[in-house]
C-alpha cells in the first residue's frame, strides 16, 4: 500500500475545510480505505471536535515531529468508522514548531500502511499552509459560492500552481440552490467559469451538516442527507468512479416543481 | 570552503545576498553552509538574492526558501535579469525589485534601448496575487482574474477575461491602449489616467480603451476597426 496524500485548502478562514475532511475521510473509510486525517492547523486545534475525538487526545502532530512519541501512537482510531484515524494537531504550540520537512518526513512514513492522507491546512497562505501543502500528492481547493471566498481560492490556486502541486481540484460548500435561483449567490457555472480548475463536487447548504459538526458526528454517515450523498460521490470520485454531479434541485421537491411550470415560481 | 566567496550586504529592509556565477546546486550549498556557519547573524533575517541571469523555475526557489525558513531566514524576494526566475519569485509572493542602498548596476542600461518596443507573451491565466510587470507591452493569452494586476510601459492585450488590474502606458505614455475580449477590469489605468469598469450590459464583445481628450474611453473593437 502507498497512501495518496490529499490536502485540502482555501486560503480563507470558515468555508468547511475541517467538516470536508472529516466528511472526506469518513466517506472513503465506509468504502473499505484505510485512512488518516492530519489537522496541520497547529494552535486552533478542532479536527478532532468534528470527528468527536477531542477528549481521546493523548499525544499530537507536534509531539511526533519532536520525538516524544512514536506516530502510532499519535494515531487515534475513530469511533464511528473501522480503519479511520485522526492525527490531532497541538493547541499550546504555533506554526513555527513544524516545518515543511517534517510534514514530508511524517507522511513518507504514513504512506506505507494507509490508503490515504488528509491533511486539514489552516487558512492563510503563510507557514501553516506551506506545511499543510509541502507533503501533499494532490490539492483540493475548498470555496463557498461568495466573491470573497473565490476570490482566495484564485489566489490559493496560483499558489499551488507554482509549487508545481499540479492544479488543484475544486470543492464548492454552501451551495444554496434557492438563493442561485433568485440570482442572490454565484452558481457553481459562475465559480467554475472564474476559477477554471476540474470541479470535484457540490456540497449542499444543509442544517444537518452544523447538526452533525456540533455533535462529532460525520454527516457523511447519513446517507439520507444531501450533504452526506454529496460527500460519498466525492469519495467515490476520488475513488476514479466517474459520479455525475447530485441533481440538488430534487430538495425542492415535486411540488415546487410542478408550480414553478405554472410560473408561480415562488413556495 | 566556497564560504567566502559570498558576498552579503545590507540594505534598507533586509540583507542582499549576490550568488556568483557557476552551477546552482553548488551556489545554493555554499549559501546555506555560509548560513550555518553565522547562524546569529542571519536569523529571523529577511534575505534578498540576487541569482544574475540564471533561469530558476519556481519549485527550486520553494525548496530554498523552505531551507531558508527552516533556518527561521524569510526569502523576501529574487532578484534576476532572467524573465523565468521573476515569474517564478513572483508566483511565490517574493519581490523582484528592492531598494538597494548601493544598487548593482547592469540591469538599468537594458531598459533604455528596449523600452516599449519589447513585449512579454504569457498563455496562462493570471490569479489573484500574481502581478506582472514588463517596461514594454504585454500580451496575454488567457483570463485574468480579479486580484491580478498588470503593468506595462506599453499597450496591453489580453485575449480572454479582464477583470484585474492594469496599467497600460505606466511610465506616461497616453498613446497606450488596452485590448480585451471581455473588457470588464477592476480599475484600468492609462498612463496617469484611472478609471472604472462601468457595469456590463448584454454579452461581453470585444473592447479597446484608450485616451480621449484625457478620458479613458472603450469602443467595441469591431466598431472602429
Amino acid at each position: 500500500m502507498s497512501a495518496k496524500v490529499i490536502t485540502i485548502t482555501s486560503g480563507k478562514g470558515g468555508v468547511g475545510k475541517t467538516t470536508a475532511i472529516a466528511n472526506i475521510g469518513a466517506a472513503l473509510a465506509s468504502k473499505g480505505q484505510k485512512v488518516a486525517c492530519i489537522d496541520a492547523d497547529i494552535g486552533l486545534r478542532n479536527l478532532d471536535v468534528v470527528m468527536g475525538l477531542e477528549n481521546r487526545i493523548v499525544y499530537d502532530l507536534v509531539d511526533v515531529v519532536e520525538g516524544r512519541c512514536r506516530l502510532n501512537q499519535a494515531m487515534i482510531k475513530d469511533k464511528h468508522i473501522p480503519d479511520l484515524y485522526l492525527i490531532p494537531t497541538a493547541q499550546t504550540r504555533d506554526k513555527t514548531a513544524v516545518s515543511p520537512t517534517d510534514m514530508i518526513r511524517l507522511c513518507n512514513e504514513l504512506r506505507s500502511d494507509l490508503d490515504w492522507i488528509l491533511i486539514d491546512s489552516p487558512a492563510g497562505i503563510e507557514r501553516g499552509f506551506k506545511n499543510a501543502i509541502a507533503p501533499a500528492d494532490e490539492v483540493i481547493v475548498i470555496t463557498n459560492p461568495e466573491v470573497s471566498a473565490v476570490r482566495d481560492a484564485d489566489r490559493i490556486i496560483g499558489i499551488v500552481e507554482a509549487e508545481e502541486k499540479g492544479t488543484p481540484r475544486l470543492l464548492i460548500n454552501r451551495l444554496d440552490t434557492e438563493m442561485v435561483k433568485q440570482n442572490d449567490m454565484l452558481s457553481a457555472d459562475d465559480v467554475v467559469d472564474l476559477l477554471a480548475i476540474h470541479l470535484l463536487g457540490i456540497v449542499p447548504e444543509d442544517k444537518a451538516v452544523i447538526i452533525s459538526t456540533n455533535k462529532g458526528t460525520p454527516i457523511a454517515l447519513d446517507t439520507n442527507s444531501l450533504a452526506g450523498q454529496a460527500y460519498h460521490n466525492i469519495a467515490r470520485r476520488l475513488l476514479g468512479e466517474n459520479v455525475p454531479l447530485l441533481d440538488l434541485d430534487k430538495s425542492s421537491g415535486f411540488f415546487n416543481r410542478i408550480s414553478s411550470v405554472f410560473g408561480s415560481g415562488e413556495k | 570552503m566556497q564560504a567566502q566567496e559570498i558576498e552579503v550586504k545590507g540594505i534598507k529592509n533586509g540583507i542582499l545576498i549576490e550568488v556568483k556565477e557557476g552551477d546552482w546546486e553548488v551556489q545554493e550549498r555554499a549559501l546555506l553552509q555560509h548560513i550555518d556557519q553565522n547562524r546569529e547573524f542571519f536569523e529571523g533575517a529577511r534575505l534578498v538574492i540576487d541569482v544574475g541571469s540564471r533561469a530558476l523555475k519556481s519549485p527550486i526557489l520553494a525548496s530554498l526558501r523552505n531551507a531558508l525558513s527552516d533556518r527561521e531566514i524569510k526569502l523576501w524576494g529574487v532578484l534576476s535579469s532572467s524573465i523565468v526566475t521573476e515569474r517564478a519569485s513572483q508566483d511565490l509572493g517574493l519581490v523582484i525589485m528592492v531598494d538597494q542602498s548601493s544598487p548593482t548596476s547592469e540591469k538599468h542600461p537594458i531598459n533604455t534601448v528596449l523600452e516599449g518596443e519589447e513585449a512579454v507573451f504569457l498563455k496562462r491565466t493570471l490569479r489573484s496575487g500574481h502581478k506582472i510587470k514588463h517596461p514594454g507591452h504585454i500580451v496575454i493569452l488567457g483570463d485574468v482574474n480579479p486580484g491580478a494586476e498588470i503593468v506595462a510601459g506599453g499597450n496591453i492585450i489580453v485575449w480572454g477575461r479582464l477583470r484585474g488590474v492594469v496599467h497600460a502606458g505606466a511610465k506616461g505614455d497616453t498613446e497606450a491602449v488596452v485590448c480585451s475580449l471581455d473588457l470588464s477590469p477592476t480599475q484600468l489605468r492609462i498612463a496617469d489616467k484611472i478609471s472604472i469598469s462601468p457595469p456590463r450590459k448584454g454579452k461581453p464583445r470585444p473592447e479597446i480603451a484608450r485616451l480621449e481628450d484625457g478620458q479613458v474611453t472603450a469602443h467595441d473593437w469591431f466598431e472602429v476597426h
